[in-house]
């Protein structure tokens, strides 16, 4: 996409300063995506229902597909590949693995980063709250079972290593 | 096109069927949370991470865009299409229509029976059938150019009359959607004497159910990118169930099949909807013509308006029975809405007839499925595929029987259920045990005491049963191939053209190799969905993929392991019988000092020109359907289980709130415990909400439905947690007796809610979804659909 008409915006990705070309009405998702090599945020409905595309914007989660690129200048980004260290996985991430909260894997990031958020707020949430905060990203194929399985151990592995507080 | 057979209860051919089990073997030993494997399949941990490239997350260096444009009428015929404004506008590289498609038609003869002839062209010309159909295809440098020249593609349209509902479809003097009429595939099937044995009976219940349309909405959209590869082959890489289509692409292009590949990325969801193409003929007409990469991604708008859909079916069940409840006669008329072209429709509508009596003896059994086109999106493959519907009819029809005679819901099916042995409305025993029973057992005893009213609503209980098939229709003698090799560092690659939906297809065939030749996962690298370069397995839709390429897997890895048997008796002196292959190395039984690894044994055996790879090919059982008398052999085996369910209804908003919910399956052997309980929650969840909330209302052949924000798949909150169950009572025809478990458990979730909702208020819904709306029009109505009986819980 050409970005001759565009702005300049100042960004950091996953803890990386970068300056991006953006058009007036290029969507935050489409700039992650086309423009700024993270694949691994994913395109669900970009109408701002499904929850797929979600990214935490200076930690808060947002549908990338609602924000107009050039409102993030300035602004920290985070999608799933800024959960852990390069080559390495976060124990929430584990946490799905070891519970299969993750079968097709396209809702998978965007469900992460919300559950990461969420958790980090209210490390004691029990199962009810947690159904709630995950009620805006749609998993199609789990059920939902085995996601907030994977949040309970997660929730637990965390207040057990003392970070509930 | 069918005649109904005499009176004859089992054909010659039935009889001489041997009824048996196959070879058992061992079960693979479990980790604590159900998995096979000690670690997880490489695609789970790439999902996780967010680095898994699926089809939409590939590009190439001045990649063009590709748009489909879509005629936004339901019926209507074409007087002009001009694209020459839109060919102009800077940055358009293409518009193609229907003169540009060499071969314009997407020819698939689906029945497998020889019985079709309608064409679908890739993109219309002449006519249009549908609201959404695609009448020309751009690509162009960026997507701003793309999108301003799909606005300025020009056609004229004359309007034509339609047919926009089954009733309208069939009215005398209707306007035909295609030439031969709107009821384009009949299958009949019966045996016995059924007017006979309705005389006899004691009671005739009779009563109508019907389903809704409803879209996958899998959360990856349609996507792919294509291009020409460096050997002259037009290569698609996109989100597809069968790799296979690439012979059907190369026909439309009127290329040699050898000259087009396509690989298919792991899958954001796919459940029948991506196993007919989406992007592909769109993609490769695009790459072709311009000889340039070309992305395509549908919008979700587009996909909700114009993809295929699961069948409307409308289902007449007169069902004969004396007063104990045996089932004496079944009648059964069964009505699909096909949309405007057929795809898959005509094995739909087979699937949901010779399943439509269920899991239930009778030998004087009448079945009538149609398929009726109308113009409207077309319908064809998803989860369930007519088996699913049908197991609405059935079920409601068990608990009307029961109300009827007063009888509880489960004696008046321990009554009926049928055996291994028995024979189905086709002529054909079933060849395995059946575990209905036991499932139904356990499902109600997991609920336990009835559930308490959260906020003063009225709490019933309710339940389901089914039977589903698994594998394709035996006339088809499916087949699929795959091939093993050990590398020499010990290594095993394994290649099979199978797609992965995303419930672990590929995993499972490292779980299966690695069971017979003791090579772990993490040492395991598994090739697939490449039609140039794996074997070829069929895809992944129909239950087949772990009975096909997982026996196909079992087949090759068992000759792998004998033909290196030799090698390795020899290295570790040893007889091939005292073999042990475990944990990458291959030892003695009982003796694990003597071990060599699997690397040792790969650089021997080549030293010595045994080549350390193997190919196979598993052939399914294969058998005969005569779609003139209705008799012969319709699906290999079938997978049994049961949902039950307790539902808080508010008799004010009629909104029904699940309280709990338990869905068993009897799964033969499963090959990975926690992957089975996940199949089965999935589906129970997509079937929750095609009962209750799910549903693509048309008008005059306009969807209405064609938002995430208005199409209501369910969320976390409108689930409760699904107490999945996957019980290994009798062994199926899958790899170490697996049964298949992708689309049974989406069957019984209907009936279940519906009976839970009758047992909480007395009123029975004959129509999914069973939307608050719903339920509260038919609690004032008072029930006019059925009779009012007692509020008891039969328990």
């Amino acid at each position: 996409m050409t970005a001759t008409r565009g702005h300049f915006i100042s960004v950091t990705i996953n803890g990386r300063p970068t300056d991006i070309g953006v058009r007036p009405n290029l969507s935050l998702l489409e700039m992650l995506r086309d423009d700024a090599g993270c694949p691994e945020v994913k395109l669900g409905c970009g109408e701002g229902v499904c929850g797929t595309c979600t990214v935490l914007l200076d930690g808060e989660p947002v549908n990338a597909c609602l924000v107009f690129a050039v409102q993030t200048n300035g602004c920290e980004i985070t999608t799933v590949r800024g959960l852990a260290g390069d080559g390495e996985l976060h124990d929430l991430q584990n946490a799905f693995l070891d519970h299969a909260g993750s079968q097709c894997g396209f809702c998978t990031p965007g469900m992460l980063l919300v559950t990461k958020w969420y958790l980090d707020r209210h490390p004691e949430a029990d199962r009810e709250e947690l159904r709630h905060a995950i009620a805006g990203n749609l998993c199609r194929c789990t059920g939902y079972t085995k996601i907030l399985d994977a949040l309970e151990a997660y929730r637990d592995l965390r207040l057990e290593d003392g970070h509930g507080d | 096109m069918a005649t109904e057979t005499g009176i004859d209860t089992a054909p010659a051919h039935a009889r001489d069927v041997p009824v048996k089990a196959p070879p058992a073997r061992p079960v693979p030993a479990r980790q604590p949370n159900g998995r096979t494997s000690p670690v997880p399949h490489r695609d789970f941990v790439e999902k996780v991470a967010g680095t898994l490239p699926y089809a939409d997350d590939w590009s190439f260096a001045g990649i063009l865009h590709g748009v489909v444009v879509r005629a936004r009428v339901p019926c209507a015929r074409i007087a002009s299409i001009d694209v020459s404004e839109a060919r102009a506008v800077p940055g358009v590289r293409a518009v193609l229509t229907a003169a540009d498609i060499p071969h314009n038609a997407i020819s698939e003869e689906a029945s497998g029976l020889g019985i079709e002839q309608t064409v679908q062209p890739v993109l219309a010309g002449a006519r249009i059938r549908y609201d959404g159909e695609p009448v020309a295809c751009i690509a162009a440098e960026n997507m701003v150019a793309a999108v301003e020249a799909a606005g300025l593609v020009d056609v004229e349209y004359e309007d034509d009359e339609g047919v926009f509902t089954i009733d309208e479809a069939l009215a005398e003097g209707a306007p035909s959607v295609h030439p031969g009429g709107n009821a384009y595939v009949t299958y009949n099937s019966s045996i016995g004497d059924v007017d006979a044995a309705m005389e006899r009976a004691d009671h005739i219940i009779e009563e109508t159910y019907q389903t809704p349309r409803v879209d996958h909405a899998y959360l990856e959209p349609e996507s792919g990118v294509g291009w020409v590869d460096s050997d002259g082959v037009l290569t698609l890489r996109v989100s597809t169930q069968v790799i296979e289509h690439a012979r059907a692409l190369a026909e439309i292009l009127e290329l040699p099949h050898s000259r087009v590949r396509v690989i298919a990325a792991y899958m954001g969801g796919g459940f029948g909807g991506k196993e007919d193409m989406t992007v592909e003929p769109y993609l490769a007409a695009l790459v072709w013509k311009t000889r340039r990469p070309v992305r395509m991604v549908w919008e979700r708008q587009d996909s909700l308006l114009a993809r295929q859909k699961r069948h409307p079916f409308r289902m007449r069940y007169r069902t004969g029975v004396t007063n104990d409840g045996t089932i004496v006669a079944q009648d059964i008329k069964i009505l699909g809405d096909a949309g405007a072209y057929p795809l898959l429709s005509s094995r739909v509508l087979f699937a949901g007839g010779v399943n439509a009596t269920g899991p239930y003896k009778c030998l004087d059994a009448r079945m009538q499925s149609t398929a009726v086109f109308t113009n409207t999106v077309p319908t064809s493959a998803f989860r369930g595929f007519g088996a699913m519907q049908v197991v609405f009819g059935y079920e409601s029809q068990m608990d009307l029987i029961a109300e009827r005679l007063g009888l509880t819901r489960e004696e008046v099916r321990e009554r009926n259920f049928a055996q291994q042995g028995d024979i189905r409305v086709t002529g054909e025993p079933i060849e395995t045990e059946c575990g209905t029973r036991e499932c139904m057992h356990r499902a109600l005893q997991e609920l336990g005491e009835l559930s308490e009213p959260t906020r003063g609503g009225r709490v019933g209980r309710g339940f389901a049963c089914s039977m589903q098939p698994y594998g394709r229709s035996m006339f088809f003698a499916d087949r699929a191939s795959a091939w093993i090799g050990l590398e020499q560092d010990g290594t095993m690659v394994i290649r099979a053209g199978v797609t992965d939906l995303g419930a672990g297809q590929a995993a499972s065939l490292a779980n299966i190799a690695g069971e017979i030749l003791g090579v772990t996962v993490d040492r395991t690298s598994v090739h697939i969905g490449d039609s140039h370069l794996t074997p070829l397995t069929g895809g992944t839709f129909a239950t087949r993929q772990l009975y096909m390429s997982g026996n196909a897997t079992v087949k090759v890895a068992t000759a792998l392991r004998d033909k290196l048997a030799p090698v390795a008796s020899d290295l570790i002196g040893c007889e091939e019988s005292e073999l042990e292959w475990a944990n990458n190395l291959v030892g003695m039984v009982g003796d694990r000092a003597r071990a060599v690894t699997l690397s040792e044994l790969s650089r021997t055996a080549e030293s010595r020109d045994v080549m350390p790879y193997c190919h196979e090919t598993f052939t399914a059982q294969a058998g005969e359907f005569d779609p003139k008398s209705g008799q012969g052999q319709t699906y290999p085996d079938y997978t049994h289980g049961c949902h039950a369910a307790d539902v808080e209804v508010d008799e004010r908003t009629g909104e029904v709130k699940i309280l709990k919910y338990v869905a068993v399956h009897d799964v033969g052997r499963a090959i990975d415990l926690q992957r089975v309980e996940g199949q089965i929650q999935g589906a129970a969840a997509q079937g929750i909400g095609y009962a209750m909330s799910e549903e693509m209302e048309t008008e005059g052949g306009v969807l209405h439905s064609t938002l995430f924000a208005n199409y209501l798949i369910p969320t976390s909150l409108d689930l409760p947690d699904l107490n999945a169950i996957g019980l290994e009572l009798y062994l199926g025809k899958g790899p170490f007796g697996a049964r298949g478990i992708g689309e049974p458990p989406i069957g019984p979730c209907g009936p279940a809610l519906a009976s839970a909702i009758h047992n909480a208020i007395g009123i029975r819904m004959l129509r999914l979804p069973m939307t608050p709306e719903r339920v509260l029009a038919a609690m004032r109505a008072g029930r006019d659909n059925s009779v009012p009986g007692p509020r008891e819980h039969d328990a």
